[in-house]
Order: structure tokens, then C-alpha cells, then sequence
């Protein structure tokens, strides 16, 4: 084998590995974005999903000595009830939008080990600058890269 | 009137640039000098109206003219002064004047310094650079423009983000645009070199101090990026593989790429072709950079929708890359290699080992970023892959990166004999093994960490070595050591320079491994004069207090930490509640240490002050990363001297 011949079969052999890397990671990391309707629908005990919705009104509770979080995140049909352990996160309310990442228990909840919280639509300004400047000031909140925050 | 006098401004500024970008390559195809002197008070034009629009919108944040829509939405009358004018980049369409007016700056200075020293390039670099501005003075006139009115004038502004109230907002932005918008310049002079045909070593020794700037400012925005998501966001960490984070560190990987790349070129003439394809690369990033976090295509899993910007960025980045690529395809036959690879065993493919690393490293980056959009369009089902991806993929071609950060500057070029391999590293390999057996030893159980620490030893290794020799020789000529140092460092800044740069590096390389480690928390709800404990630490609330700051309400809690050897410190995390958000924002409160920082984040109180939910974290070794950051800034400010005070 000329020498020439020796490099690309090094570099290939090495692509190879970095090709297999990306390939185990994302067989290993995958999470799959679902509404609540799509998770009540085929629900995957131990699975890693991302599930968005809007926490329902009347079933967050909060419980501080034992670090207990409920809610249900619901996109206007269905309804998932949500677990999570530790305090609510910025932004984090009723009536507001939210991702949870995490995996179904197969016990009827999803269990979340992380909570995103979103700006909601529901958003209203108090110094309102007008109320057709509204949806504008949603956007312009949209365009910052940070209006989410995180909890862990 | 500001609105219309910013308007006007930036038309004016558009106009020009184009009108400059043109005359700048019909006088230089056509040899007329007058064109081109044209095209040149048409920059400095741009840079003016550029300049004005940017003076116009502080003022206005200034005077509270709430008739410009960018203002009301991004300060109110309790917004504090500093954060007054910093708002001029706390949103999309003030970011844009910020990089244009850099762009603009970069122009300015390239004409004044290369129109006598490079006739022959500089027109074309500067109807390049023009281009680019011209692009985003039209961003900054339709999609984006900042001065759009606000009608009726609003008695008040909604605020800043108060996210973006933070000292690290001020600074952040400016170093990263300072990186993105600095890659123009090497990717302007590439240009140029494949209009007029000058593909050899011409272009790369004129941009390279430009490379490191913009290299340098590119590390320290991601640096201070880390350090603001640390001490404001509240979760504990600096990284999460955000698709924010990932834009700005994808160029970051392809410009490290080159800069080592150009080596190679530089002194065995190889590489020609791929030199110029990664400044493209690195330019091109920070464009889809723009796009993939302006757009909202990436967030459009949960349906953030941006209006037509992200449109203008993808036509501008195609047409970019359509452009460079048709240029570079023109010019193949002259970018053949005149050296080629004589071992493996070399500098030369130690250094191409190191690009390819970098690259595949951007290229998973790139590939694990935009995965939702490629599952959806491929398999029709929303999948994203989130940090373990990003950490799996990466974590050995950083550590694999690393090996060779050691082994490259120090191995002979063409073919290394054995005994320059034992000369060179025998020592430093030695002393990496050394070091990871006495770790272990120490209890350090995680292999991951015991290679990685081993790792920087061997590469620290390599390094004091080759000072050292080096120093030695001096003196041999009869400096004393201090002197042999300082020579070295200031004449033979680039080799040195980048040593330093390195040690950085290994500093923050050791800071990453020794967080993700380490690092430990722990979450309760404690009643007033409980405590909690974590890693030695006994942290007791001690009670709560309310105010009221000039734009928002604020309640702190006061916890006292003690370790065995009795009281440390008083912390305050508190909850602010701004009028214009409708839920509490933390404010974490640390005690930053060399080998841990103490972290508090309130989660929650009850109304009454009785009881408090607090999450506690020992953070370990996360300073080194600030601290490494102030060594890369020491070794780039070194490598930038320019190469003229090398004696002969």
C-alpha cells in the first residue's frame, strides 16, 4: 500500500469511529417532542419525551417541605398529569406555557426531570403601549435568546 | 423625529454601501482610480450613517422616546442608566446596528491600512466587505428595522428583559459580534485573493493577527456567555448546548480549525484549498448562526415564528456560499498543493489530525443542532437530541484534540525520528502518566477525568519543556532568565503567544472536567433557623426581607453558611419581581472560590417568611474557567504583536 493509500485509509477509519459516535449518541439521546395528545395516545413507559403544553389551570400544587410538584400540562384536548421534584421554576404558572423533559412512568404521570418555562401567550403587558403593539411585543420578547429558563 | 432621521439613516447607509461595493470592483476590473476613491468616502459615508443611527438610538434610550417602538419595548423609566444604552443590543433589531456599525468600523480600518500597502487586493476586499454591510443595512431597513414608530406614544416602556440586567450583558454581546463580524476580514481577503489570483501564502499572512482577533473575541464572548448563564439563569451550570450556545461555537471550532491550518500552508505550501474553505466555513457559520437563532427555526418545534428575517439571512447565506464556492471551483487549478505528506509521524499530520478533529467536531455540533428539523423532515417525527448527545459525541474528540494540542507544536515537521520523539516526549508523557496514577490514587475514580487531568499534564509538559529549552538557549547567549523570558515572549510571540493561549485552554479544559465531575447539589424547604447541609457546608436561613428597587420588587433571603470551623459567610439569593413579568425572577447569590463556588438559588417562601425552599450547590472548579479565559486573553494579546519586533 502506497502512503498515499495508508492516509485516506487512516482518515477513513477515524470517520468511520466519529460516524459511529454520532450514531450511538443519537440512538441514545433521542428525545421525542409530543403534545399530551400524542402521549396519551401511545404513551412509551421509559422513553425520553418532550412534552409542551399549557399547565392547566387548578392543578398546580406545589408542596415545599417535600419538593413535590403536580400539574397538568394540557393542549386543550387531552390532559397529562406531571411529577416533578423540586421548586417551580421562573416563569413557571398556571394558564402558561411549559415543556417538560423527562419519561412516562407507566404508572399514569409523566415524570419531569427538567421544566422548561416559556413567555406564554397569555402574556399582557402592565405599561401596555398599545393594543395593537401587542402581538409585536411578544415577537420582540421571542427574539431574545434567553426567554426560557431552566430548572433542574 | 428620531424615528425618521433613523430611517433615513440607514437608507442612506444602504445606498452607499451598495453604491461603494460596486464601485469599488468596477474600478478595480477597469483600473480607474477614481471609482475606487469613490468607493472609499463611500465606507466612510457607511461607517458615518451607521454611527448615526447607533448615536440616534442611545439617545432616544436616553431621552425615553418611547415613540420608537424598540425603545418602549426595551426599557421604562425605572431602567438604570448603564443598562439605558447596553439596551441598544438587548434585542434583535439594536443588535443588528451594533454589528453593522462593527462591520463598518472593520471596513474603515482595513481602508486605511491597506490601500497604499496591498493595491491590488484591497479593492476587492473592499467591495466584499461593503457587500456584507450592504446586506445587513437592508436587514436593518426591512425585515428588521430598528426606528419603526410606535403610534400612540405610550407614557411608559414595557422594560428590559431583566434577564439582560446584568454586567455580563454589557459586555457579552460586544466580544461576540467583535468574533463574528472580525471573520470578515479573512474571508474578504480570501475573496479577493481568488478574484485576482493571488491564491498563495499572500492572504493568510496579511489576515493572520485579523484571524486572532476575531478568534479571540469569538472565545471570550463565549467565555463571558458562560459566566452570565452561570450567575444570572440560576441553574448552576455555563453550557447547555443550547442552539445559541452552538451557533456561536461552531464558527468558533472551524476559526480554531484555520488558524492551525494556516500553518501548514505557510511553511510546506499544502492546504491551499481547504485554508479557503474553512474561512468560508467559519463565515458562512456565523451567518446560519444568525439565522438558526434569529429565525426561529429551530424553536419552531413549539412554534416561534420571526417574520420574514430568517428568510433574508438563508437567501444571503446561499448566495454567500454560492458565490465563494463558484470562485473557488474558478480558481482550483491554482490552489494545488506543492508539498505533500511525508509521515505520519509529523507536524504536518498532527496538524491535520487537529482539523479534522475540529471540524467533525463542528460538524456533530451542527449535525446534533438542526436534528429536530432533519427527524422532521426525514421520518416525520419531532426528535431532538440534547446535551448527553452533544457531551457523548464530543468529549473524546476534545480529549483526542488535546493529545494533539501536545503533540504538535513539539513534533518534527516532514518525518519525526525516534529521537525527536523521545527527546520531545518521553518527559511530558511520563509525567501525564504520573499524574493520572497519583489522581487515582487520591481517589479520583471517574476515567474520564483521570484522562483528561492526565492529558493537560502531558500537554503542560510538552510546553514547559520547550520554554525551557528555549530559554536556555538564550541564556547560553548571555541573558539572565528573566530577560530569556521575556525575549521569548515578546520575539517569538506568535510560537509563545499561542503556548500561552494553550495553557488557557488546558486551564478551562481542567475547570469543564472538574464541574462536570464534582459538583454536587441538594434542594429542601427549611423553616426559619433550620439549616441545610451539603459537602461540609451548614447553610441556616436566617429570614426574609422585602423592597423595592427603581424597577422592581425584591425579597432576599439571608442564610448564614458555616463549615466545621465555625461561620463563613452571608449569603443573600433573593426573588425580584419586575411589574412587566408576571412571575419572580431568582437572583442566585455564590461564594466563587478557586476549588468551589457555593451557590444558592432561592426556589420559593411562604408569604409569611417562616419557611424557605433552597437549592444549594457546591460547584467545583468552575472558576478556572474565568481564570483560563484570563490566561487566553495574555497569550492572544502576545500573539497579536505584530511580527516585525522579531529581531532579525
Amino acid at each position: 500500500m502506497n502512503r498515499k493509500a495508508k492516509f485516506i485509509a487512516g482518515g477513513l477509519v477515524i470517520i468511520a469511529a466519529l460516524g459511529y459516535l454520532v450514531y450511538a449518541g443519537v440512538s441514545q439521546s433521542s428525545v421525542y417532542f409530543v403534545t399530551p395528545g400524542e402521549l396519551q395516545a401511545a404513551p412509551v413507559a421509559g422513553k425520553a419525551y418532550r412534552l409542551g403544553g399549557m399547565v392547566q389551570p387548578g392543578t398546580l400544587k406545589w408542596q415545599p417541605k417535600s419538593l413535590d410538584l403536580t400539574f397538568a400540562l394540557s393542549d386543550g384536548q387531552a390532559s397529562v398529569p406531571v411529577r416533578h421534584k423540586g421548586a417551580p421554576p421562573d416563569l413557571f404558572a398556571e394558564g402558561r406555557g411549559a415543556v417538560v423533559e423527562g419519561t412516562w412512568s407507566g404508572d399514569g404521570y409523566f415524570k419531569a426531570s427538567l421544566i422548561m418555562a416559556k413567555h406564554s401567550e397569555e402574556y399582557k403587558a402592565p405599561h401596555e403601549p398599545s393594543q395593537s403593539g401587542y402581538k409585536e411585543l411578544l415577537k420582540t420578547l421571542r427574539g431574545d435568546s434567553r426567554d426560557e429558563t431552566r430548572t433542574r | 423625529m428620531i424615528p425618521e432621521f433613523g430611517y433615513a439613516a440607514s437608507v442612506a447607509g444602504l445606498l452607499l454601501a451598495v453604491y461603494g461595493s460596486a464601485a469599488a470592483a468596477v474600478g478595480a476590473h477597469t483600473g480607474r482610480p477614481k471609482l475606487l476613491e469613490s468607493s472609499e468616502w463611500a465606507a466612510t459615508g457607511v461607517w458615518v450613517f451607521v454611527t448615526g443611527c447607533m448615536l440616534l438610538m442611545v439617545y432616544a434610550f436616553l431621552t425615553f422616546d418611547f415613540s420608537v417602538r424598540y425603545v418602549a419595548v426595551n426599557t421604562n423609566r425605572g431602567t438604570p442608566f448603564y443598562y439605558r444604552i447596553t439596551a441598544l443590543w438587548g434585542a434583535l433589531e439594536g443588535s443588528i446596528i451594533l454589528w453593522t456599525w462593527m462591520l463598518a468600523l472593520y471596513t474603515l480600518i482595513v481602508v486605511r491600512k491597506y490601500r497604499r500597502r496591498q493595491p491590488e487586493f484591497y479593492p476587492w476586499v473592499l467591495a466584499v466587505m461593503l457587500g456584507i454591510a450592504a446586506f445587513f443595512l437592508l436587514v436593518m431597513t426591512i425585515p428588521a428595522p430598528p426606528f419603526e414608530r410606535l403610534s400612540p406614544v405610550p407614557p411608559d416602556g414595557r422594560g428590559l428583559n431583566p434577564l439582560l440586567e446584568d454586567s455580563g450583558m454589557i459586555t457579552h454581546p460586544v466580544a461576540l459580534y467583535l468574533g463574528f463580524t472580525g471573520f470578515t476580514v479573512p474571508f474578504a481577503f480570501a475573496m479577493a485573493a481568488l478574484i485576482i489570483g493571488r491564491t498563495g501564502d499572500e492572504w493568510i499572512s496579511i489576515t493572520r493577527r485579523w484571524t486572532i482577533i476575531a478568534w479571540y473575541f469569538l472565545s471570550l464572548g463565549l467565555l463571558i456567555g458562560g459566566w452570565w448563564s452561570y450567575h444570572v439563569l440560576g441553574w448552576g451550570g455555563y453550557w447547555a448546548w443550547d442552539p445559541v450556545e452552538n451557533a456561536a461555537f461552531m464558527p468558533w471550532l472551524t476559526g480554531t480549525a484555520l488558524l492551525h491550518s494556516v500553518m501548514i500552508q505557510e511553511r510546506r505550501r499544502m492546504l491551499k484549498l481547504w485554508n479557503i474553505t474553512l474561512i468560508i466555513a467559519t463565515f458562512g457559520l456565523t451567518i446560519f448562526g444568525t439565522f438558526l437563532t434569529r429565525s426561529g427555526i429551530i424553536g419552531s418545534v413549539h412554534a416561534f415564528t420571526q417574520g420574514s428575517i430568517g428568510q433574508f439571512f438563508l437567501a444571503f447565506l446561499a448566495l454567500v456560499l454560492l458565490g465563494a464556492f463558484s470562485l473557488l471551483a474558478w480558481r482550483l487549478d491554482r490552489l494545488k498543493a506543492q508539498g505533500e505528506l511525508d509521515s505520519i509521524l509529523s507536524r504536518e499530520s498532527a496538524f491535520l489530525l487537529n482539523n479534522l478533529f475540529l471540524v467533525a467536531a463542528a460538524f456533530t455540533v451542527f449535525f446534533g443542532t438542526i436534528f429536530p428539523l432533519l427527524s422532521e423532515a426525514v421520518r416525520g417525527v419531532k426528535v431532538s437530541v440534547g446535551a448527553p448527545f452533544f457531551n457523548l459525541v464530543n468529549i473524546p474528540i476534545f480529549l483526542a484534540l488535546l493529545f494533539l494540542m501536545g503533540v504538535g507544536p513539539l513534533i518534527a515537521w516532514r518525518r519525526a525520528s525516534a529521537d525527536n520523539l523521545r527527546r520531545n516526549f518521553l518527559k511530558p508523557v511520563a509525567a501525564g502518566v504520573v499524574a493520572a496514577a497519583v489522581l487515582r490514587l487520591l481517589g479520583v475514580g471517574n476515567a474520564l477525568v483521570l484522562l483528561c487531568m492526565g492529558l493537560v499534564v502531558f500537554v503542560t509538559g510538552t510546553i514547559v519543556l520547550d520554554f525551557f529549552r528555549a530559554a536556555r538557549a538564550r541564556r547560553r547567549s548571555g541573558d539572565g532568565w528573566r530577560a530569556a523570558t521575556m525575549g521569548l515572549l515578546l520575539h517569538q510571540n506568535r510560537r509563545y503567544g499561542g503556548f500561552v493561549v494553550h495553557l488557557g485552554i488546558l486551564v478551562v479544559a481542567l475547570g469543564v472536567a472538574g464541574s462536570q465531575a464534582w459538583s454536587v447539589q441538594t434542594e429542601a424547604t427549611i423553616d426559619k433557623g433550620q439549616s441545610v447541609e451539603l459537602a461540609g457546608y451548614t447553610v441556616r436561613f436566617d429570614g426574609l426581607e422585602a423592597s423595592e428597587e427603581s424597577n422592581h420588587g425584591k425579597v432576599t433571603g439571608t442564610f448564614t453558611v458555616s463549615n466545621g470551623g465555625g461561620p463563613l459567610t452571608v449569603l443573600y439569593p433573593a426573588k425580584k419581581f419586575y411589574p412587566q413579568e408576571q412571575t419572580p425572577i431568582a437572583a442566585v447569590d455564590y461564594r466563587l472560590g478557586f476549588l468551589q463556588d457555593l451557590y444558592l438559588v432561592l426556589g420559593d417562601f411562604g408569604q409569611d417568611g417562616s419557611h424557605a425552599t433552597i437549592k444549594v450547590q457546591v460547584n467545583r472548579m468552575v472558576s478556572w474557567l474565568w481564570i483560563g479565559g484570563l490566561i487566553l486573553t495574555l497569550g492572544a494579546a502576545l500573539a497579536i504583536l505584530p511580527d516585525e519586533k522579531r529581531p532579525a
